[in-house]
């Protein structure tokens, strides 16, 4: 007898990160501009479209408009980009067709 | 879609002498920002150098101008392509900073007014390799420009250069600082074109 929350976590050791690709095609699929971010550094959220935005030449920085803290960095390179979530403890975006 | 903006109109020109692979002549000072421009009265600035063992040695505005000067002139060269040469700067060298600090540490990070950090090899800031200076040009540093003091290293992408700088941190391991963390290079060498992680 094992209770409910005592299953061993067997089938999630097989999988790796490629299990999430369907996921995360879906998550970047969509305009991450109408996601609402939840900063860091005082918890303040609301849509990523109202952050304050830095537009350095070495890359993006946008800033918690209530805190100045930075939530999100978008550096590109010439076959790369690369997106930084630091500061940033969650996103939460929406579903089209919900 | 153009995520960042590229070139401030220099040209490419090949045949100066001093200019890194890929990079651009400009006779302008571009402004590269990542946040507002602390502002940070005189009378409040301090610069702090502490060691792995957390000891730490500080100077207050008065004490750090009257600390030795020198007057240098070296090319500097941002990862975004620009470069400036013969620049004039005034500022205390590295090696009288530590002077007479104890460390036995291979790694700094260094901390700016506003929150900014970039690591930087202590090696690379010793021996006639880096100041902290506080005039551009003759003038004292404008805040736009990293004022009232930055960090200069010439020989490593401008990035490492840390505007408004208030301290250096000395450690056993190296760890990314702002940039680095978000996928530039831990080193950054524009002779070898280190630009971003794996570069
Ligand atoms: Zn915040």
């Amino acid at each position: 007898m094992s209770d409910p929350d005592d299953r061993a976590p067997v089938e999630a050791t097989t999988l790796d990160g490629n299990a999430m690709a369907g996921d995360l095609r879906e998550l970047f699929a969509v305009d991450v501009t109408a996601a609402r971010y939840k900063c860091a550094g005082c918890g303040h959220a609301d849509a990523v479209a109202t952050l304050m935005l830095w537009g350095a030449p070495t890359g993006r920085v946008a800033r918690c408009p209530h805190c100045s803290d930075v939530v999100l960095r978008v550096v590109r390179a010439p076959d790369r980009v690369f997106l930084d979530l630091h500061g940033c403890v969650r996103l939460e975006v929406p579903l089209a067709d919900s | 879609m153009a995520i960042i903006s590229r070139g401030f109109g220099g040209r490419r020109r090949e045949s100066v002498p001093g200019l890194p692979p890929g990079q651009y002549l400009t006779h302008d000072f571009p402004v590269l920002s990542a946040g507002p421009t602390p502002r940070i009265p005189l009378d409040r600035w301090r610069f702090t150098i502490q060691t792995e063992t957390g000891e730490s040695t500080s100077w207050n505005w008065d004490e750090f101008t009257a600390l030795p000067a020198e007057d240098y002139t070296v090319d500097i060269h941002c990862v975004t392509k620009w470069s400036k040469l013969g620049t004039t700067w005034r500022g205390v060298s590295l090696d009288t900073l530590m002077e007479n600090v104890e460390s036995a540490a291979d790694y700094t990070m260094v901390h700016s007014f506003g929150g900014y950090t970039t690591n930087v090899p202590m090696e690379d800031l010793l021996d006639g390799k880096a100041w902290i200076a506080y005039k551009f040009d003759g003038e004292d540093l404008a805040p736009e420009h990293g004022g009232p003091a930055r960090l200069v290293v010439p020989h490593l992408y401008f990035w490492k250069s840390a505007k408004w700088v208030n301290g250096i941190q000395l450690m056993n391991e190296d760890e990314p600082g702002f940039w680095e963390a978000a996928g530039y290079h831990m080193y950054g060498d524009p002779w070898l074109e280190q630009r971003y992680q794996g570069d």
